[in-house]
Order: structure tokens, then sequence, then C-alpha cells
């Protein structure tokens, strides 16, 4: 079977910093990593083509150094990398990101066989949109399950795939027709090391680069900020509070400081006394 | 992926999407619409939030605000549509199916796109819930036109268009995105984001039913069963009213317990910053923040947490916020209401002591537990 995993390089949040006076990302330096929630499509991808046979794809589209990512899965376990790059691409919103990925998936499955599983990750850690996946599907026709916490069956021979998705209230389990578009929930699998000679194997791969019209598509004015329907008009910091908060003078023992600051919220908030007397009375 | 590229060049000219004449094939779509998530016949209260906000939105534009509420035919349609209106609805078109009994992204979003299609609205909002996401993603697609997610804060220009402000670069800055040319304009925002309208009993409206030309034997993903949470496993803590939490000044594992005897004491929950999340101390559904949740408490209770950006985006919607910091210069201190600069692993047991004995005359019946 053909599984492909569609990954996106983000900055290294745990290491951004912002300027203290500025309020300005200083993005010199971070490091960039694979958006984590990808690693879980990722994982899964690779557990089935072990468990059913098959390769895993990995696709990404970004500027030529996201080939770094790509290299960093063929690592853990990918059969092949393809990188989507382009000046055409640059500022593309989701819809125009979601636009390039599909027609490259196309190009993919016709190029490296037909595709049953497109995965990707429930969210970036950059973008937070999870717009991305439910775009790809969409455009692609293929069966849309998000949120997986678990896949139980991959059956080859009828086409189909069990699994459980998270809802708000409780777990779903279904069963849909391949090809699918899944993403998975965080946590939902162990993300493997990568092999020694899948280390020795992605140093040497060569990874795939597509410009859009080798990924076939004809129509630009679809890509980047001209086929994006969301414009950013402004960025800004947030307002500071005008106060800061009153500190409470700390007593003698733990138990006076608490006790002054519990006289403390009282006063400021004389009504929070009966909210806590009806949660302390259960109700 | 990012919809929020503040770094692209601003080239403007010839751009597109930049130019501020709304199309001819648009310019007949009007009103305010917000999605009416119900699971099991229960409505998300998010959607009551967005109907809250979506009131603003249409009074400014002197339009109306409409619900959209489906499901499988019952009662469970007329109440949601009720509840609709007590929150704020002019009016509700209401799609029932025995399809749609429960969540599936191949019927839900052809009955949306359908409706939208039909009704043409200028503004659709919808819960940035694991189905608003699922949701709202196809249909936008569909229909070609921008989503902004996670907003924070939603607004109409003097141009009548919807200004969505959301974070952005982790959380750090705040962007304000606009869908100048395409309609209708999208917008999700999370659970909690928005705070709760008033609700008003007995308040009236339109019920517009919308057939939808559906059938289980086209749907292929079939639901072979739901699996409810206990409610044991389900945490409240983005609707309680009193929230307690721990960060990193916890100093070990072991001392979040401290955090969770106080939150017993006062019958709230209890939540964290994410580096405990990280840590495996805590599981992530207890994550307070950008990239956990947000929380609107009448009281919350910080211990040991600096108070990063990312952590207040999801507590500044709480009425009192205390923190407890042995650092008075802390960012926490700059957003918190009350604070005590003190250890809290030695302060917390008092505070839940003296909590306690202050609150014992009404919990004597709860003591044994
Ligand atoms: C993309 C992104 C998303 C993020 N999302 C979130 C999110 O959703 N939620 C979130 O919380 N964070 C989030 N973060 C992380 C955030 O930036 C901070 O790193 C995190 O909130 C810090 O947690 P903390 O306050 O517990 O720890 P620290 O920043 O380490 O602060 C510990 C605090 O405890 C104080 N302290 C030390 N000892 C004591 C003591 N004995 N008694 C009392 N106080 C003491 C210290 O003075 C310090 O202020 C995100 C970061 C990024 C980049």
């Amino acid at each position: 079977m053909h599984f492909v995993v569609c990954i996106k390089q983000v900055p290294d949040s745990a290491q951004i910093r912002v300027h203290p006076v500025t309020n300005t990302i200083m993005r010199q330096g971070v490091p960039t990593i694979i958006n984590p929630y990808d690693l879980f499509s990722l994982e899964e991808a690779l557990r089935w083509r072990d468990k059913v046979g098959g390769e895993v794809t990995v696709l990404t589209m970004g500027p030529p150094m996201a080939s770094d990512s790509l290299r960093k899965a063929l690592t853990i376990g990918a059969d092949r990398a393809v990188l989507l790059t382009d000046r055409f691409f640059a500022g593309s919103d989701t819809l125009a990101t979601s636009f390039a990925l599909s027609a490259a998936l196309k190009k993919i499955g016709e190029t490296f066989g037909k595709i049953d599983i497109v995965f990707c990750g429930k969210q970036t850690i950059d973008g937070d949109t999870a717009q991305v996946g439910p775009g790809v599907a969409k455009r692609l026709s293929l069966e849309q399950i998000t949120y997986v916490s678990a896949i139980n069956e991959v059956n080859g021979e009828d086409g189909t795939v069990t699994l459980e998705r998270r809802s708000e209230g409780g777990v779903q389990v279904l069963k849909t027709n391949l090809p699918a578009m899944i993403t998975m929930l965080e946590g939902s699998n162990t993300v493997r090391r990568g092999r020694i000679d899948d280390a020795l194997r992605a140093a040497r791969a060569e990874i795939v680069s597509w410009n859009a019209k080798e990924a076939g598509i004809e129509d630009v004015t679809m890509c980047g900020l001209r086929g994006s329907p969301t414009v950013v008009k402004k960025v800004f910091a947030p307002s500071p509070r005008a106060e800061k908060a009153a500190l409470v003078e700390v007593g003698a023992t733990p138990a006076a400081s608490a006790e002054a600051l519990i006289e403390a919220v009282l006063a400021k908030s004389p009504k929070i006394e009966d909210d806590l007397i009806k949660l302390a009375s259960g109700f | 992926m990012s919809d929020a590229k503040p770094a692209a060049p601003a080239a403007g000219a010839g751009r597109a999407s930049m130019k501020k004449e709304l199309p001819e094939r648009f310019r007949n779509h009007k009103h305010v619409w917000v999605f009416i998530e119900m699971e099991r016949g229960v409505v998300h209260p998010v959607s009551f939030e967005l109907l809250g906000q979506g009131r603003k939105l249409a009074d400014k534009l002197g339009v109306e605000l409409a619900g959209v509420v489906m499901g499988a035919p019952g009662p469970d349609i007329l109440h949601a549509c009720q509840e609709s209106f007590a929150y704020g609805a002019d009016l509700c078109y209401t799609i029932e199916n025995p399809v749609l009994a429960d969540y599936r992204n191949e019927p839900y979003s052809k009955a949306l796109t359908a409706v939208v299609e039909a009704h043409k609205p200028e503004i659709l909002l919808l819960g940035a819930t694991t189905l608003g996401r699922d949701l709202a993603g196809s249909v936008a697609t569909t229909l070609l036109t921008g989503l902004t997610a996670d907003c924070t804060e939603l607004n109409v220009d003097d141009d009548k268009s919807l200004a969505a402000t959301r974070p952005t670069f982790g959380g750090s800055l705040l962007c304000t995105i606009y869908t100048l040319n395409f309609r209708p304009q999208m917008a999700t925002a999370r659970p909690r984001a928005m705070p709760m309208p008033e609700r008003k009993e007995g308040r009236e409206g339109r019920i517009v039913p919308f057939a939808v030309d559906l059938h289980e034997q086209d749907i292929i993903t079939k639901i072979l069963s739901f699996i409810p949470d206990r409610d044991s496993n389900k945490t409240n803590l983005a609707f309680a009213d009193v929230v307690v939490a721990g960060g990193m000044g916890l100093q070990g594992p072991e001392n979040f317990q401290l955090v969770k005897n106080l939150a017993a004491v006062l019958g709230a929950e209890y939540g964290c910053s994410r580096p405990l999340v990280q840590k495996g101390w805590v599981p992530s559904d207890r994550q307070i923040g950008q990239t956990g949740k947000t929380i609107r408490p009448k009281l919350y209770i910080a211990a040991g947490i600096s108070g990063a950006i990312q952590h207040r985006v999801g507590v500044e919607g709480a009425d009192l916020i205390v923190a407890i910091n042995t650092d008075k210069n802390a960012p926490i201190y700059d957003f918190a209401h009350l604070g005590i600069v003190t250890d809290a692993v030695r302060f917390l047991p008092a505070l839940t002591e003296a909590f306690r004995k202050r609150l014992s005359p009404h919990t004597r019946d709860r003591m044994a537990g």
C-alpha cells in the first residue's frame, strides 16, 4: 500500500524568544524541526507499512531548506521524500497550501503509485489552524477522518480502514473506504527512533524536488499570496493592562499570609464567597 | 499551516486579494450565521458564545443573526433553535435528516455548503472544536473562501468587512486577518475565547427548514459505535467557575498534589502550564493556554506560573486572577489582579487549610469523602 505523509518544517517554538522591549519575535538562529504533530502521523504510516507492506512517501511544501525535515523523516524510516518548492508558493494561506499539496499528491500518485492513505498533522505549532488536512481531503475527494486516536485495521483487500476518532464528548469508532485522509492525535503512538541503516540510507537518498510546473500546477494564480483569500492586515503586540497586580503583604507565617490573601480576594470580589460556598457544598 | 504570514512582503500592488472592491457575485451575501454544534442532542456552549459575538456583528452591520441547526429529526432540533433564540439568534435554518444523527464530515459539509449556497451569508462562524475544525476546513475549501482559525476577537470594519484577530508567532503577537474578496467570511473561535452572552428565556425567532438530499447508502464512512467519555474522565476545566493551576515553580511532580488539594477544597478544577504536561507530570487535557484550554473562571489562582504570553492568552478572560510567585518581577504580575510574593510550596497548604476552615460549615456533608 502507498501511504503519503504531509509534513511541515516549523521553527522550534520552544526556542523562540520575544524581544522584551520591542515585543517582536527573535527568529535569528532558531532551529527548525518537523512539526511535532506530524510525527504521530508519520509513525502511524510507518507502522502500517511495516504491518501490511508498501511504501511511505513524505511530502512537504516549503523553501529549499525544508529538505532538512524530509531527510529527517527518511532517517526515521520513510521510503521516499518529495519537496514542493517554488517562489509562487510564498505567502500561501491554508486554501492555497491545500491547493498546491493536492496537486503534488496527484502527481505522486501518478508517478509512484496510487495513494491509499494521505496522513496530515492534526495542526501545526506555528499556524495552529488544523485546516490544511481537510482542505486536501476535500480537493482530492478523500474520506476525511481527523483527530484519530487509533487505527484498528487497514485492509488492503477490501480497501477499508477501521479507526477511532476523538469527538468532543467521546470516541467514534468508524469504518471507511480508501483512499482516505487521516490526521492523528498527539500521543496516539510513540514515535520511533530511526535505525542506523535508515540513517545511512537517508544520508544518501535523493530527494525528489518539484516546482509548481513539475507538480502539474498550471494556474499559479491559485498559489501563494495570489491564491490566498485571507489577507493579514495588521500584526501587533497584545496591549498591556494598565494596572499591575496589587501585592498582598507576606505575613509572619504562611497561615497569616493565607488569611490576608483570602481577605484581599473577598475585598476585591465579594461575590466570590457565595460562589465558593456553592461549590464547596457541591451544587 | 500558517494562515498568518505577516513575514510575507506586502508587495501590494496588483495583488488580487488586496483590492477592496467586492466582486459582483458576492454582493448579495448578507447576514451573520453561526453553526450550532450539536452532539447527541446537546448544543456545545461555544455555539452560544459565538451567538453572543455574532449578535454584536449583526447589529453593527444592521443585518440578521441566524443559527444553522442540523441533526436527526426529533425534538432536539426544536430545542436547539429555542436555545439559539434565547442567546440572540433572529432565525434558525434547520436541516433534519437521519443521516445527520452523528457527525461525519461528508453529510455535514454537504448540508452546510448547500444551505450557505442557497441563503448566502456574509459571515459564518463555527466553534474551534474537533467537529467545528473538521467541518470548517472542508466547507471553506468547497466554497473557495477564506477561513481564520481560533479567533480571539471578531469585529466589523467601517467598510463592513470582518476583522478576525488571532494569536500568531506562537502567541507572542496578534494579527488581524481579512477575507476581502470572497464570501462568506469564515472564522472559528475556541470555546471560552468569547464571553457567554445573557440568556433571554422565551425570546422568539423564526425557524426556516432547509431540505438537503442525503441518503445513508451514499455515505461512505460508517459509524460502528460511539463510546461516550465517562464523566469522571472528562475535565470541565474550560467551563469551571474556579480554577487552580500550578507551574514550574512547584519544583517537582509531587508538589502538584498541593494544587489538587486546594482545588478539591474549593470545588474547583485544576490545571497547569505547558512544561508540566511536557514533563509528563500532568495529563495534557489539563494544560491552560494557547495550545491548551482557554478558561474564563470567576477566580483563577496560579501558583508558580511565570505568566508567559502563551499562558496569558488562555486566562485573560478570568474575572479575578491571583498569582503566587516568588519573583516580584514575574510577568504574571502584569496581568494578575492580586498577588503574593512567596514560596508556593509552603504557601499552598496554608491557603488550602485557611479556605477549608472558612468553607467547612458548608462542606460538612462531604467531609467523609
Ligand atoms: C508555541 C508555544 C505554545 C505554548 N503554549 C503554551 C500553553 O498553552 N500554555 C502554557 O502554559 N505555556 C505555553 N507555552 C510555554 C510558555 O511559553 C512558557 O514556557 C510556560 O508557560 C512557562 O511555564 P511556567 O510558568 O510553569 O514555568 P516558568 O516560566 O519556568 O516559570 C516558573 C515560575 O515559577 C516561579 N517560581 C519558582 N519557584 C517558585 C516557588 N517556590 N514558589 C512560587 N513561584 C516560584 C518563578 O519565579 C517563575 O516565574 C507555549 C510556548 C510556545 C512557544
